[in-house]
């Protein structure tokens, strides 16, 4: 019809116009790059930059490989060890009421809110060479602080709520009804727990060992608070990175960070994918919760 | 096999959930525990599965005291509300299940285990599904699953727990005829829940109608209905006008008007005292002149003739909103329009009088 005002196109009412999108896209993507990509490309080109010879021969040696050593064999004890607490609190507080429920939860949330420093304190603190624990252990030849002992347990503290954490609320969200199901159906405690309670959680109890395992690799603070330093023998890589940079041996520090780097790479990769499988799983419960709502 | 509950009461918290109920189930009866939510039935369930432990009394299975007996060794197959499909196993898995975690020496061969899954499938008639996935089932398919993993292990008794309630009208209907059909085939003592009068109705050889923990009535579909046992069964099972008036001297007043009323089924029957009056609907007839003490004056607020019935509603003198229910012959020659004055005469009643 003629005298009809002409309309500029049509976009959704609810779509921002197109300079405020290119804007925040372009400002989300400078960040990634100075906060994220510049960085982790530095790393390498840091660790490479006296050859990839001296990369490999500074992770060959005997100090360094001692340091990965260590802190495989600390992530090995307190990753499994984490994983099956997590999965007892989780149940425990899915499936149960028990007074003293709520002062779990917030107990589980503790190495969360207290700085990884005053964590590898308090293990210095209670089990330390002139305290009364730590005398006793020392006098039957076990030495926890300023050992390897004292780095498994500081690793384990600052980690333990990551499983628990991630399996809480998909327990919960999971419910007991399949549970119920499959103890009248004749199954025992065991059958159950591994034939329909473990496969109902195994994608959020990998995310979470992924986590946890990250976190058991790269934790800092606790354990340089209860590690003591000794090359070759208390040093995780972490530690070992700090040895090396305070040294000036950056090309070695780089390159023993490298691996701590493509280590961060791999958990993300594999949060992403696991990540996905976690979510499809509480989304088809949302949508039961929905239809039994309506 | 017979079920026994005798004296069984269980609390939750403050919350009486069961209040002392007895209550006998035959061998290979179909039996509806009636009610609405939180009158304690899918507790009364529950406590029979030895999903819940009651805190008095005591289940008997075939006369034997159960209380001692785990879950898994009672026999009882039980179909949950939201059919509790094993969600990360196919559906052949799904009916596998109670077979497979039977201990090494008594179970079946692989091949018998697959020859059962599929004769049961075959028997819900969803054989073409086995190797689906739960999440990739209609509601109808997936409780259909439900009832043979249940099936599977040869239960003694099957509870079931509002096994339709997540369904739509017509799937329903269809599962509760299947349902029916299967029960005269196998026999198996069955109890069911459901807050669903009308599928209690079709479905059960006998109803227990539960309220607030403690049963009300059990019956058969023609007792509870024709002959409640008091007002809140007669309310419950139907559509139903309640009126409140008074009962003084035999005579029946509502509002101001006092109505003579025929075929009334009293329930005690002081000479006075509160009085409440049960028509229901269809026993409501409209008629345009009065006749006597036995018809009182309404006004027609509204019409909806979609349906076998059409369903006028309308205002009594004394303010209570009325329902009836029509045939669209009457309909017809009444002319009824929303506004009209017209007379109600009840053509049945109950009478619940309360003294005051």
């Amino acid at each position: 019809m003629a005298g009809q005002p002409q309309r500029e196109p049509k976009r959704p009412g609810t779509a921002d116009p197109p300079m405020v999108r290119i804007a925040l896209i372009a400002i989300a993507l400078v960040f990634l790059a100075l906060f994220l990509f510049i960085p982790v490309i530095a790393v390498f080109a840091e660790a490479l930059q006296k050859g990839i010879g001296a990369y490999f021969a500074a992770i060959a040696d005997p100090e360094a490989r001692a340091a990965i050593r260590l802190t495989l064999m600390t992530a090995a004890i307190a990753v499994p060890l984490n994983v099956t607490f997590g999965i007892a609190a989780s149940w425990a507080i899915a499936r149960f009421d028990f007074p003293g429920k709520q002062t779990l939860l917030t107990l589980i949330d503790i190495p969360f809110s207290v700085s990884p420093v005053i964590s590898g304190m308090l293990f210095v603190l209670l089990l330390g060479a002139r305290t009364p624990l730590g005398g006793f252990l020392a006098d039957h030849g076990i030495r926890v602080i300023f050992a390897e002992p004292g780095i498994v347990l500081a690793t384990i503290f600052v980690t333990f709520p990551l499983a628990a954490r991630e399996l809480i609320p998909i327990m919960q969200a999971v419910g007991s009804e399949e549970e119920e199901a499959a103890i009248v159906l004749g199954a025992g405690g065991w059958q159950m727990f591994f034939r329909v309670t473990l496969p109902n959680v195994k994608w959020g109890l990998l995310y979470g060992l992924v986590l946890c395992n990250a976190r058991a690799m790269g934790e800092f603070g606790a354990v340089s608070v209860v590690s003591g330093h000794i090359r070759g023998h208390t040093n995780t890589m972490p530690l070992y990175v700090e040895i090396l940079y305070n040294d000036y041996q950056f090309a070695a520090a780089f390159a023993v960070s490298s691996l701590l780097t493509m280590l961060a790479i791999a958990t993300l990769i594999a949060k992403r994918f696991l990540g996905r499988r976690v979510v499809p799983a509480k989304q088809e419960q949302d949508d039961l919760a929905i239809k039994v709502a309506a | 096999m017979s079920i026994e509950l005798r004296n069984i009461s269980k609390k939750f918290g403050d919350f009486v959930a069961v209040d002392k109920i007895n209550l006998h189930i035959e061998t290979g009866e179909l039996v509806a525990l009636l009610g609405l939510s939180g009158s304690g039935k899918t507790t009364l369930l529950r406590i029979i599965a030895g999903l819940e432990t009651p805190d008095t009394g005591e289940v008997l299975f075939h006369g034997e005291d159960a209380s001692g007996v785990a879950v898994r060794e009672r026999k009882v197959g039980f179909v949950f509300q939201h059919y509790a499909l094993f969600r990360h196993m196919t559906v052949f898995e799904n009916v596998a299940f109670g077979l497979r975690v039977i201990t090494r020496r008594a179970r079946p061969a692989e091949a018998e285990i697959a020859r059962r899954v599929h004769e049961l499938l075959k028997l819900v008639q969803l054989d073409f599904l086995a190797d689906r996935y739960p999440s990739q089932l209609s509601g109808g398919q997936r409780q259909r699953v439900a009832l043979a993993r249940t099936l599977a292990v040869e239960p003694k008794v099957l509870l079931l727990d509002e096994p339709f309630g997540a369904l739509d009208a017509k799937v329903r209907q269809e599962l509760r005829r299947w349902l029916r059909r299967l029960h005269d085939e196998i026999k198996i003592t069955s109890v069911f829940v459901t807050h669903d009068q009308e599928e209690a109705l079709e479905l059960a050889n006998r109803i227990v109608v539960m309220n607030q923990g403690h049963i009300e009535q059990i019956g058969s579909a023609e007792e509870v209905y024709h002959h409640p046992a008091n007002a809140f069964v007669y309310n419950f099972l139907g559509n139903v006008n309640l009126f409140h008036g008074r009962i003084e001297n035999g005579r029946v007043f509502l509002g101001d008007t006092a109505v003579e009323l025929e075929n009334t089924h009293a329930h005690a029957h002081p000479e006075t005292g509160k009085a409440i009056l049960y028509v229901r609907p269809h026993l409501l007839e409209i008629v345009m002149k009065p006749n006597g003490k036995q018809t009182f004056p309404a006004t027609v607020k509204s019409i909806n003739p979609a349906g076998p019935q059409v369903k006028v509603e309308l205002v009594a003198e004394w303010g209570d909103m009325v329902q009836v229910e029509i045939d669209h012959e009457r309909y017809q020659a009444l002319h009824l329009e929303p506004g009209a004055n017209v007379f109600l005469r009840p053509k049945e009643q109950k009478l619940f009088v309360y003294s005051i």
